[in-house]
């Protein structure tokens, strides 16, 4: 919000420096987001005095003598400008001076003749005809008389101004105006506010056949009309268009000028309708009919449905409530009667209607946080006032104000001294308490520790009393008054995380140690990301949540795996050169509950490992091990349906029967799809990796029991085996363990293929490792299990021994 | 006799000075000290030395024989030690050659940022709880006295999902979860995943907060700062301190944004703190009354102080990380450093 320092002068005397009030904003909670001044890229530009003019002839220069005071009464000064004359006071900008854009000038000839400078139009000074008359003339700044040579041109032109760029909060509204600030700025300064004029008389004239209803109070809970005749649309006074034009508003006409200006200083949206173009003279503020068209101020046409809200004649349509005007009924050069409005329209439905028409404006922004009936009765009281004190009308007596019934005084509350410095934790004394308050118009009166307190109409956001005059009084009183306490009067709690949350952390842990770097992707991204993986049509999977209103497609479904967005995180990597590298998350997958029931959440855990260093084996290692710290044994199951990975490299992980996840290599036809270039892609290899993680810690051991070791020594054996080539390693070492209870481990440490071996065939060579219980084993005993174990191999699996 | 020893012992001493190798260093001791070799020859023939001569020249042999013991010993001594030397020499190894095994992994930085605040945060005593991400506009506004019309709902651009759901805007709504089913002395974070939709160089349409919550008898707006001061000292640096300024949030009152000194500059100012000498760090308040109320707590007999943190904004100000996307691009090369 822009605040021009000048025009916040006319309602307080500020007797401190821009920047010294911006620290005092910044500490009662309004943050100065930019402090500028219209002239700041402006120096050493003062005003000259003409004394001479003497044209080149064959040029269109002329030489100037000019008076510049302190800088001299005799300066040469070259320039082209035709409106030059003798006694002209006018800006020069002398050697070494600055202009907007960061123009510099310097001395130096024009065409062989000295020239001291340069003087200037109105146009080089940032300046134009709302902020200076006489800016856009095309030559010189024709500056009045009375203007002393050698002033900064700044002081001269009202460029010394500053503008405060304010970032106002959502729950304070009320201070979406010139005014709303001058009140914040006087109660921190500790000033008088000095409130605008909103006196005005009317004549007798009342329009006999004038109406107005409103058919939505829910919408509309104010409105306020008011007749003007007699207008007189001319160009409004100076003080005026500097006003506007400080906030960036270019001046238009008295009678539009004044609605903006309402606008700006009071914070009500205002809106005139040409009375000539109202048919029937009546305004009825409804619901739109579904299919109903305005056309706006803009030109543009939208087509209406019962959300939104529209201003009507007798007929049509003339205003989208609180949005913009309808071209139909504008005021024009022509106007010679006009209707104002001021009207209080509901936040959400203005802000709803103009999301869903995609047409804002200042006055719908300002509906959208919300005005309170004060600013509508106050606006509509100062845009006649102005009326009458710019005489561009004669106000009637044609008056109305439909009302929805709320009440017309400020809410009340019976609060505590006690109970205010309970919540800030310190004492501040009654008499600021009350002399904070009543500086922000709070009514207060004391008894002892009561305060009755009125809050003024203005405040819609004091709710509850105490923490909200706690509030008011702290941020005036000054945060700096607040003593660190460290919760001294709080329970001591023991806290931390919970056994789950620590699990989870020791999974993070192992799976960083396997080399594995933990990531961050987002939790939405698009079906496409699914065909990517080549996700059936029909598959569980792509029954997905859906993101409504989506920043772009590419994010618009709620991921119901995390391989995509794993893939998508390797294929990054691989863009960037990393040729290698490990990638995991924990992080929820989204499915949508039954009807009625909230989505599942379901935390899971995503992997990847990419690399020449990596194979099926590497990564199987890596899980192995994450098993290992839970006390988890996992086993495989050929997994040839997972339509992202490939049907011979890829398995379930399962875990005491149940099925915990996937794993393996991806897909041929999943990388032949990869953004990559094609020579690369051939020769990455990337795996990748999901368990449902909550599954995989409902198989944890919980906790850890200690198994006695045994006092005898392990006796191991090496068991070479020959078997058909499509014997899996898994089944032999099964049976291997199934066939004598004293087997603790059997680890493979060798296959062979070959000649000896015959066609078809493979030899794999075991250590056996037996652990006694009770007695120690005797190297017969051992035979004896060796015996057994290949005789349960050979009936089971047809092994033999090599 | 004496002189074939001395004879001897000439022999011995200039054998010893040529001995090159282990098997010359053998050879000495048979040829000397070996059963056969010429101390035994000696002790042998002493039988012909007359009697009372004998004892003296026993005597001579004798310390002949533990002088070329002696010299044996010390030779075998500085020949095995040259021998470990070579050895050692030869299974030297470049120690600059690359390490082997798996290198380790590491924690996302955002991860580590949080474990970090939440150790603080449990040394005094609060607990974690973890909301869901799919809320509905009960927990996550209405019930945090953000009603239907209200525009702070305007300040969180919201993700909606069918039947009336919505990605969580802020962990604030776990306050609300939290207090349903626990009744005060509370003291809990709530850390997560929230959703935006907003996304530009300081903005990600996902990001992390963590709410923390104290509900319990006179607690106040000066505890507030006192923890807030002890958790920025604990996490930047010891010298640190907090600052209140007001703010709005619909959830608390008075609300509050929390600055902290500049750890860079010590508040002298600084590119990090803008010259400001503070760095805005989190925003937090005393809980609003109707949000005790709406979980049936008694805001005359309980109160509480509430603070939300941004752990992406924090991480960035740790790590000098000047651009949000880094920590949701998951370059390995940017992983590594942390």
């Amino acid at each position: 919000m822009k605040v021009p320092y000048s025009w916040l002068k006319e309602y307080v005397d500020i007797d401190v420096t821009a920047e010294e009030l911006q620290e005092k904003l910044f500490s009662c909670g309004f943050e100065v987001e930019e402090l500028t001044s219209p002239g700041a890229e402006i120096s050493k530009v003062v005003v000259a005095e003409v004394k001479s003019c003497e044209p080149v002839e064959g040029t269109h220069l002329i030489i100037c003598k000019v008076n510049c005071g302190e800088y001299g009464d005799d300066i040469q000064i070259v320039t082209g400008a035709p409106n030059v004359y003798a006694g002209m006071h006018t800006p020069a900008a002398l050697d070494g001076a600055t202009l907007p854009g960061g123009v510099k000038i310097l001395a130096k000839p024009l065409k062989g003749i000295p020239s001291n400078g340069m003087m200037c139009s109105g146009e080089e000074l940032g300046l134009n005809e709302d902020l200076y008359p006489g800016a856009e003339v095309y030559g010189l700044l024709d500056l009045p008389k009375d203007t002393v040579p050698g002033t900064d041109i700044r002081e001269v032109t009202g460029l010394d101004d500053f503008i405060f760029d304010i970032s106002v909060t959502a729950n304070r509204p009320d201070c979406q105006s010139i005014l709303g600030i001058a009140r914040e700025v006087a109660a921190v300064l500790g000033k008088k506010l000095k409130m605008p004029a909103t006196d005005y008389t009317t004549t007798d004239y009342v329009y006999p056949s004038l109406d107005i209803q409103v058919e939505a109070p829910d919408l509309c809970p104010r409105y306020l009309g008011h007749g003007v005749r007699n207008i007189t649309v001319k160009e409004s006074p100076r003080w005026m268009r500097r006003h506007l034009a400080l906030c960036g508003l270019r001046s238009i006409s008295n009678v539009v000028d004044i609605t903006n200006y309402v606008l700006l200083e009071i914070g009500q949206p205002m809106h005139a309708f040409d009375m000539d173009q109202l048919e029937d003279r009546r305004i009825i503020v409804r619901r739109a009919k579904v299919g109903e068209k305005i056309q706006t101020l803009d030109e543009k046409e939208f087509t209406l449905t019962t959300e939104n809200l529209v201003i009507c004649d007798g007929n049509r349509p003339v205003a989208l409530a609180g949005i913009m005007g309808g071209l139909n009924s504008e005021i024009t050069e022509k106007t010679t009667q006009l209707l104002f409005e001021a009207a209080k329209f509901a936040r959400d439905n203005v802000r709803r209607t103009s999301r869903a028409l995609g047409q804002s404006s200042d006055s719908s922004a300002r509906f959208e946080k919300g005005i309170s009936e004060y600013i509508t009765e106050l606006g509509m009281a100062r845009a006649l006032h102005l009326i009458q004190e710019l005489g561009c009308g004669e106000i009637t007596a044609s008056a109305f104000d439909c009302s929805a019934g709320a009440p017309r005084e400020g809410k009340h509350f019976t609060a505590s001294l006690k109970r205010i410095n309970a919540i800030l934790g310190i004492d501040v004394p009654a008499k600021d308490v009350v002399r904070i308050l009543k500086s922000l118009e709070f009514e207060v009166t004391r008894k002892g520790d009561t305060l009755e307190v009125t809050a003024p109409r203005f405040r819609e956001d004091i709710e509850v009393g105490e923490p909200d005059l706690a509030e008011e009084v702290i941020r005036e009183y000054g945060y700096s008054h607040v003593v660190p306490t460290f919760l001294k009067n709080a329970t001591v709690t023991s806290g931390g995380k919970t056994p789950a949350q620590q699990r989870r952390d020791r999974a993070c842990s192992v799976m960083c140690s396997q080399g594995y770097y933990e990531i961050y992707t987002l939790s939405f991204y698009a079906d496409s990301d699914l065909d990517g993986l080549r996700i059936a049509a029909d598959a569980p999977e792509r029954n997905v949540i859906r993101i409504q209103n989506p920043i772009s497609a590419n994010l618009s479904i709620m991921r119901p795996l995390l391989a995509p967005s794993m893939l998508n995180i390797v294929v990054e990597n691989l863009k960037k050169g990393n040729n290698e590298g490990r990638i995991f998350e924990i992080s929820n997958i989204y499915v949508p509950g039954e009807k009625g029931q909230m989505p599942d959440e379901r935390p899971h855990l995503g992997f990847a490992a990419f690399g020449d260093e990596e194979d099926f084996f590497t990564v199987k290692g890596s899980v192995e091990e994450l098993g290992k710290a839970f006390g988890l044994r996992f086993d495989v199951e050929r997994a040839e349906d997972v339509s992202w990975l490939h049907p011979g490299i890829a398995a379930y992980l399962v875990c005491e029967g149940e099925r915990i996840g996937v794993f393996g290599k991806l897909a041929n036809e999943v990388t032949a799809e990869l953004k990559l270039h094609k020579d690369s892609k051939a020769n990455h290899k990337i795996f990748l990796g999901e368990i449902d993680y909550e599954k995989m810690m409902s198989h944890a051991a919980m906790s850890v029991h200690y198994r006695p070791l045994s006092p005898f020594p392990a006796v191991i054996r090496d068991l070479a085996l020959t078997v058909d080539e499509h014997t899996p390693c898994g089944d032999l070492m099964k049976e291997i363990a199934r066939a004598c209870p004293f087997v603790k481990d059997v680890e493979l440490f060798d296959i062979y293929r070959g000649e000896q071996i015959g066609q078809g065939k493979k030899s794999m060579a075991f250590k056996i490792r037996f652990e006694p219980a009770d007695k120690l084993l005797a190297p017969e005993d051992v035979d004896r299990f060796i015996k057994k174990i290949l005789g349960n191999l050979k009936f089971k699996l047809g092994a033999e021994i090599r | 006799m004496e002189q074939r020893i001395q004879a001897l012992r000439e022999q011995m001493e200039k054998r010893i000075s040529e001995i090159h190798s282990k098997d010359a260093l053998s050879t000495f001791w048979q040829d000397f000290l070996g059963k056969k070799g010429s101390i035994a020859d000696l002790m042998k023939s002493l039988g012909t030395v007359a009697k009372e001569e004998r004892p003296a020249m026993g005597k001579v042999i004798n310390e002949f024989k533990v002088q070329a013991e002696e010299r044996y010993k010390a030779l075998s001594e500085t020949m095995e030690q040259m021998e470990l030397q070579a050895r050692n020499q030869r299974e030297a190894v470049d120690i600059t050659l690359p390490a082997k095994g798996r290198p380790l992994g590491g924690l996302h930085p955002l991860t580590q940022v949080k474990n970090e605040i939440i150790n603080v945060f449990s040394g005094m005593g609060f607990d974690v709880f973890e909301g869901p991400e799919i809320e509905d506009d009960d927990h996550n506004f209405t019930r945090l006295n953000v009603p239907k019309d209200h525009p702070s709902r305007d300040m969180q651009d919201t993700f909606y999902l069918e039947d009336d759901l919505l990605l969580r805007t802020q962990t604030s709504g776990g306050q609300i979860r939290v207090m349903d089913r626990q009744k005060p002395p509370i003291k809990v974070l709530v850390p997560g995943r929230v959703f935006r939709s907003d996304s530009d160089a300081t903005h990600s349409p996902m990001f992390h907060q963590m709410e923390g919550l104290v509900v319990d008898k006179s607690i106040t707006l000066c505890d507030l700062q006192g923890m807030l001061d002890k958790f920025v000292q604990q996490l930047f640096d010891a010298d640190v301190r907090t600052r209140l300024r007001p703010s709005y949030f619909p959830f608390t009152e008075p609300s509050v944004e929390v600055d902290v000194s500049c750890f860079e500059c010590a508040g002298k100012g600084c590119s990090l703190c803008k010259h400001t000498g503070w760095i805005e760090v989190l925003g937090g308040g005393v809980v609003h009354p109707k949000v005790l109320e709406n979980c049936g707590i008694d805001p005359s007999v309980y109160s509480g102080i509430a603070f939300g943190i941004g752990i992406e904004r924090i991480t960035m100000l740790k790590y000098g990380i000047n651009n949000i996307g880094l920590l949701f691009e998951n370059d390995l090369r940017f992983l590594k450093q942390f």
